[in-house]
This record gives structure tokens, sequence and C-alpha cells, in this order.
């Protein structure tokens, strides 16, 4: 049993992004830190256009007493890890609330209503503001970039771990979540490590 | 997919429902498992094929359903425990054979049905309830509340479908088959397994050595008797059970996933001291001594389940049944219009429920909070139309049908199957496709339509297939066509996976699910052994591809193919590089002045390809090209560069 508390019980997580980002992936890896740790985890992810370019999303319930639904009721989201800035909005519509923290990767993934001119992506500033106004704590985090820098955009999600970590947000740390993520990426793990501190030292700084 | 054959009894490990159910069916010893891919219930199958040879059991992706239930009926047979799973429309497929087992028995080996339901169609074109096919068809039929039980369920259902000599069928939802929760591992059996077709001798196998519905009335009867030893075995399994006030103002009757959403509920509202919930396990048969013992708690009953009020229904058909002097509740839930009979449900919508029977407010955020997020997202959050993915070969596909559609100039137009090619019924597929049913419908509704010339009609017709599809349920209308001389081409996207349920092979793939090289069964020796004209394309080249479906709609005949073989760039992409480096020459590209209308990225509408405003030109978006270069071939301009990578 662990002596990590959580600050509210059930402690209410969401990944947002677009499908192909790897939403399903980071719940899977703070998910299973968390099992190890002695909690219950129900995770509720979106399926089916995951691939497609939808919006995505993995609801993700903490306890230390019981299994609760896939589903966080509305207006009861605690943190939001937002992979993409509109998509974070998305969820403060339907599940923010006056204490919830955001943590967003300020990159943003058009849709094809948006490249086809059907509907337009809103100014990023704007954008950036209105979310942090709608949030108690809110970190910007250049995940995207980060990780172009190390060679390729899929190292943003290691830097994206990181920083939720880093944030001290969860009852979870590096210690717990290393070993899952050795497990998941046992390829590339060094470059997956890498970016995983970078996401814990760009939250801190 | 998590692991699921590790060898640590007593630990806890984060699994999904599916990968809780394959890893009940290795504790209770299955040996042989069979499926066809289909969301929500692809990872069952797929997690045991992944451990199959290790554990020394055998899985399979069978090519439908039918073939699956049949080839796991033939393992029971041979006394192994077997399992067959499948999404909700899966029942339909094996139906046919399901209401004859059900007469015949099972082997010696217990036989376990997994079927997912998909409440809301998230993954599917309907939302079909497979809890009424069970009363259908007089098959017990078990439902888990959360992960745990998904895996304890299916262990302890082998044990029953054995005791009762009949098939069970256990039914998941996509909120537990999909979602992921803690699942505390049991014991792994260690017994070899031993086949062997036997003659059986006992009061349960009446007709012993034939497996044969008839003589039916007899096998009926003795089908009802199951049943009601299922039933006694129910009043007091654990599965089954109350938790709440003695006397609760109002009781909760639920199962599945929505058990989840009712505890969510009751304590969102605080009602913990006020409302109890009968969560139920096993719904078919009802067990109807536990239910009525609870029923008496409580003047107000509300029913929580997703689709058909199958539970609200047989307790309404059990309180008619009560003494004439006997107290009945007051029912709430669909009849009543507490609960939509339609979607699915989730913990807001029991909120809302128990909230109208209480009239109680529930407020879970400050409302000018809320006016003013939802009002920010309102007019801020763009659309995400669903697509193809970038380096998709059937936005290519679609690109060439609708030029060949266009330059025929008849007013052809396409019908429709099951696949991520479902999605050209919108912008992604330039809206192509006009109908979509089931599995093969497509080339059904197609023969019926290249019958027509006698009446004056002579659109082209093409009926898109994937190449999965193709062996699963559309062989019997291609030999159709081709018998009847049904004028259609049938085309058959064959990018070598089945691609939306998660790229599973299939018999045109040279690979088992157990990872094995196998014979692929060729399509287009199958379909020219048949008599068809066959064609076979490149779909990212363009040019050819519209050529050769032109020619093959001014040509007489009966039902032609045309294969376009091109893999899934999802496959491709984790096996090799990007062909090509694609940029935008800005010199070139001239924007709104060119004649095109922004060809690349209003309709083309690759999400590679960007319209940058400010510039008033395209732009790639380097995250999403995943380098097909096929967009090179559409800018009239030779703006877009495609560059060996």
């Amino acid at each position: 049993m662990t002596k990590k508390q959580l600050t509210k019980d059930p402690l209410n997580l969401i990944i947002t992004g677009v499908g192909g980002q790897g939403n399903v992936m980071i719940s899977l890896i703070i998910g299973n830190a968390f099992v190890r740790d002695g909690f219950f985890v129900t995770v509720g992810e979106t399926y089916g256009a995951s691939q497609r370019g939808g919006p995505v999303m993995s609801h993700m319930r903490i306890s230390k007493n019981t299994q609760y639904s896939p589903f966080i009721p509305d207006g009861c989201a605690d943190i939001i890890l937002g992979m993409e800035p509109v998509e974070t909005l998305r969820m403060l519509g339907k599940y923010g609330n006056p204490n919830v923290i955001t943590i967003i990767n300020p990159r943003p993934i058009y849709s094809i209503d948006v490249t086809g001119g059907h509907a337009q992506y809103p100014d990023l500033d704007g954008l950036v503001q209105t979310i942090k106004e709608l949030s108690s704590q809110t970190w910007l985090i250049n995940a995207t970039e980060e990780a172009q820098k190390m060679g390729s955009h899929m190292f943003a999600n290691a830097i994206l771990i990181g920083a939720l970590i880093g944030s001290g947000v969860l009852p979870l740390d590096k210690k717990s979540v290393e070993p899952v993520l050795r497990e998941t990426f046992p390829k590339e793990i060094e470059t997956n490590l890498v970016a995983f501190n970078k996401g814990i030292k760009l939250v801190k700084t | 997919m998590a692991n699921i054959e590790i060898d640590a009894p007593g630990t806890s490990q984060l699994f999904i429902g599916n990968e809780a159910i394959a890893r009940g069916a290795l504790e209770a010893g299955i040996g042989f498992a069979a499926a066809y891919p289909g969301t929500p219930s692809s990872e069952i199958l797929g997690s045991l094929a992944q451990v199959a040879k290790k554990m020394g059991i055998y899985a399979e992706w069978s090519i439908n359903e039918m073939v699956a239930m049949e080839a796991a009926a033939g393992a029971s047979y041979a006394g192994i425990r077997a399992l067959a799973a499948m999404k909700q429309n899966g029942i339909n497929v094996v139906s046919d054979f399901l209401s004859n087992l059900v007469m015949t028995g099972t082997g010696k080996g217990g036989l376990v049905l997994v079927c997912c339901d998909d409440p809301s169609a998230i993954s599917s074109t309907n939302e079909q309830d497979t809890r009424p096919v069970a009363k259908w068809l007089d098959i017990p039929l078990v439902e888990p509340g959360d992960f745990q039980e998904a895996k304890d369920m299916t262990k302890w259902l082998f044990d029953l479908t054995e005791e009762l000599g009949t098939i069970c069928i256990l039914r998941s939802v996509t909120r537990i088959a999909h979602a992921r929760g803690n699942v505390k591992l049991g014991e792994l059996p260690k017994k070899q397994h031993k086949a062997h077709f036997e003659q059986i001798h006992d009061l349960k196998h009446v007709m012993p050595t034939t497996f044969t519905p008839t003589p039916s009335p007899f096998r009926h009867f003795i089908l009802h008797t199951k049943l009601d030893k299922a039933r006694d075995k129910f009043e007091s399994s654990s599965f089954n059970r109350y938790v709440g006030p003695d006397k609760p103002e109002l009781l909760i009757i639920t199962a599945g996933s929505c058990w989840l959403y009712s505890q969510d509920a009751i304590e969102s509202l605080k009602l913990r001291d006020k409302v109890g919930i009968l969560k139920l396990g096993t719904l078919w048969p009802l067990p109807e001594k536990f239910v009525t013992e609870h029923l008496n708690k409580s003047n107000k009953v509300l029913f929580v389940e997703e689709i058909d009020p199958f539970i609200e229904r047989s307790v309404m058909e059990l309180a008619a049944n009560f003494s004439p002097d006997t107290k009945r509740p007051v029912f709430y839930g669909k009849r009543s219009g507490h609960i939509n009979a339609y979607g699915e449900l989730n913990p807001d919508m029991v909120i809302k429920a128990i909230s109208t029977i209480f009239e109680m407010k529930y407020q879970p955020r400050d409302i000018d909070y809320g006016k003013k997020a939802e009002s920010a997202a309102k007019s801020n959050v763009p659309e995400r139309t669903m697509t193809f993915c970038a380096g998709c070969p059937h936005r290519a596909t679609f690109w060439a049908i609708k030029n060949a559609l266009k330059l025929d100039g008849r007013d052809g137009f396409v019908t429709g199957d099951i696949g991520c090619y479902t999605m050209a019924l919108g912008p992604a597929g330039f809206f192509q496709v006009r109908t979509v049913h089931c599995m093969g419908g497509g080339a059904g509704v197609a023969n019926g339509l290249g019958k027509l010339g006698q009446f004056g009609f002579d659109q082209p017709v093409i009926a898109v297939v994937g190449d999965s599809t193709f062996y699963h349920a559309t062989i019997p209308a291609l030999i159709n066509g081709i018998y009847n001389q049904s004028k259609f081409i049938l085309v058959i996207l064959d990018n070598n996976a089945t691609a939306m349920t998660g790229f599973q092979p299939h018999p045109g793939t040279g690979m088992t699910a157990m990872g094995e090289p196998t014979k692929a069964v060729s399509m287009e020796a199958l379909c020219r052994s048949l008599g068809a004209h066959v064609e076979i394309c490149d779909p990212f080249d363009l040019k050819n591809t519209t050529n050769t479906l032109l020619k093959m709609m001014s040509e007489d005949g009966g039902a032609k193919v045309a294969i376009m073989r091109r893999s899934c760039e999802l496959v491709r992409a984790k096996k090799e590089k990007s062909p090509y480096k694609v940029h935008i020459d800005s010199e070139k590209c001239i924007g709104e002045a060119c004649g095109c209308d922004r060809l690349c990225t209003r309709i083309f509408l690759c999400p590679g390809l960007v319209w940058d405003r400010k510039a008033g030109k395209s732009r790639i978006d380097e995250v999403i090209c995943s380098g097909c270069g096929v967009c090179a071939d559409i800018c009239p301009q030779g703006a877009i560069v495609r560059e060996a990578a």
C-alpha cells in the first residue's frame, strides 16, 4: 500500500487530443503506474474514430476505495492534460469547473473542416488565454516543438507525461512511472526517458 | 495489449474488459477460441491469439462469425472448452446455427459465446441489444458489472455451460469491453488438453451419438429443463447483489456498466441512505425468487439499463404474476420516460432520472462558470469531421471513383459496406457512397440494381467492399451477380488488413491469428475462377485507376471485379519510412488566383494539407503528412512537390 494520498477521491483526470496523437498510450502508462501503487483506476476511452482525426478523450478515475465508472460526470474534472489546445477547451466546456488544473501542448492539429475552409481555428493566443481564464492553474508545455528538436514529434507524449508528473498534481512520482515507460517503449527507451525528463524540467521552469 | 498470461495470482492488473474476459477464459482452461474482429469485441481473440502458443491453446480469426461459432462448437463436441467472440452484428450472422445448437446441446467441453454490444453505435451501424436474443433462443445470459467480474464471470460460465450442457452467452458493452480497470488475477490451470469426439451416453445428451436438433419438440422440452436449472443456480449467484438501506425510498435495478453509473449517480446526489441498488449479473433466465424478495423493499423501482427495456419487461412480467393482494411498486424506466430506450447511458443521465423522481436540483459546478465555459467552447471549438488518415489508399480510390463516374456522365453511384471506407458517405470519400447496411450488403444491393436495365436503368453501379469484408460475406453476392448476369463493378479495397478493427489478418493475408504463415486465398484467383473479369489497380496511380474503372463501366456483361491494392498506411508506416518528402512550392502555388478553387485543401481533404489563410496558399503539415505523394498528382499548377525521402 502506498503512503501517497489523493487530493480528492475519486481524482478525475482527462487526457484529450486528436485521434492518432496517443492519448490511449498516455492513459495506459499513468493508469498502470497508479494500479501498481495500489489504487483503483478506471479509464474510459474514445474508441472507433481514434485513428481518424476525431476528438478523443480518456477519462481516468483514480480512487483508494472503489472502481468508479469510466465516465467523469459533467463539470467534475480535476485535471485536464490537453495534447491539443481546442480539444482542451472542448473538455473545459463540458467537464471544467473553477478548480480545474490544465496542462496543455499548444500545437494545433487542424481538422478537415478547418483545412477545407468550412470552419475556422481560433487565434492561438486568445485560445490559450481563454483556457487560462477557465482554469485554476495552467501549464503551457511546447511538447511537439521540443519533440521535433529531438528528432520526432512522437516524443511529445513522453514530454507531456513528464510534465504531468513534474507538476505534482498527481500522487505519482518519477519512480512509479519510469518502470512502466521502460515496458511500454522497450526499443526507444533512452530517448523517451530524455523526453520524459525534459517534460519534468519544462513544467518546473 | 496487456500481458494476459502473466502468472502472478493475487496481483492487480489494469485490463480492458476484453482482456479480462480473455484472462478469465485462460483461467477456465479453454483450449479453443475463434472470432471475427468487430469493435468493441476484437481484443478478446486478439489477446488470446497473442499468448496461444505459449499457453498451448488454439486461437483463430475465422472468416466470419458463423464459422467461428461453428468451429467452437466442434471443439466443444470433442471435449475442449471453447469460446467464440463477436460484436452485436455477429449475433445475426450466427443466429441460424445458434437456433439449432440450443436444441443439439453442447459437447463435454463448455461452450461460451461472448458478445460485445455497442450502445450508441460508437463503432457500429446499429445498437442492437443481444439480451432479447437470449430470451428468444433460450440461452442463459450473464453480464459483468465491472472488470473484475468480466474475468470471474467468464471463468465461472465455463463451469455452468458444462453443467447445463448448453451454450451460455456473456454479454458485455463498450464501456466494459473497452474501458480499463483493476483485475485481480487468479490461478492459471496447468492441464493438458485431450480432444476426442466421444460417443456420449447420459441423460443430458438424449440422442448420444448425434448432435442434431431433432426430434425438435422433445429437445425443446429438454432445453427448458436446462433453463430451469440455470435459473435455480442464478438464485444464489454472488453476481447478483443488493447494496443499500433496508427500506430504500427508491430501489434501482440495474446491470453491467449501468451499475457503475448508478453508483456514481447516488454518490453525486448524496442519496446513499435513501437509494438502494439491486445489481443483477445473471439476466436470463431471471432469478425470480431473488428479485421478488428485493422488489418488496421499496414502493418505487427505477430500471437503469441501456437500449431495450429487457430487465424492466422481465420484472414487470414477474410482477404481473404476483397474487392479487400483493402490493406492487411504481415502476420507473423506459416506459415512464425516465430512461431513454436508445443510446448509451452515463452517470449524468442516471442523476437526471433520480433527481426527477426525488424532485431535487443537482448543480455540479458554479452556474456562471458553466455558462462561460460552454459559450467559450461553442464559439471557439471547430468541428472535427472524421476522415481517412493521411496517406490512406481509400482517399485515392474514391478520388478515382468520383472522377470515373463524372467522366462516364450517367449519374453512377456507389453502394457501400462496413469498414473504414464507410466514411466515404461523407467528405472523406467525396460523398460517393449512397447505401450502407451490413457486411456484404452493398454487393447484395448492387445485384438488384444491376438487373434493372429492362426498366430503363443505365446508371453505373459500383459496390465497394474491404478485403476482409469480401471474404466474410461478399462471395455469395458476387457469385449471384455472375450467375444472374447483374451489371455492377465490385471494387475490393485490398489494404491487406482488417484495418478498422486493428489490422487483424484475414484469409488473403497469408498469416494466421497466431502469427504462423499460411496459404493465402488469392482474391483475384478466386474471382477469376468464378468467371469474373478482374482488374488490379494501384489506387495511388490515379490516372490508370480512373481509366480502368471508366472502361469497365462501358462494358457489357455481369458482375466485374476491380481490386484496389495498396497496404493500409498505418500498417505500412510501422514497417518502413515514408516514400516521399512532400512540400509546397510557394512560388508555384498561386492560391485563390488559381482556377482550382483550393482543390487540394478544400476537396481532396487530406489532413496533411492545410490552407494557410494569412499566406493565401496551401502548405503541408509535416506532423500529419505521411509522404504518400498522391496530392502531387492532383495539383493543376504542379505546386505540390514530392521528393524521394
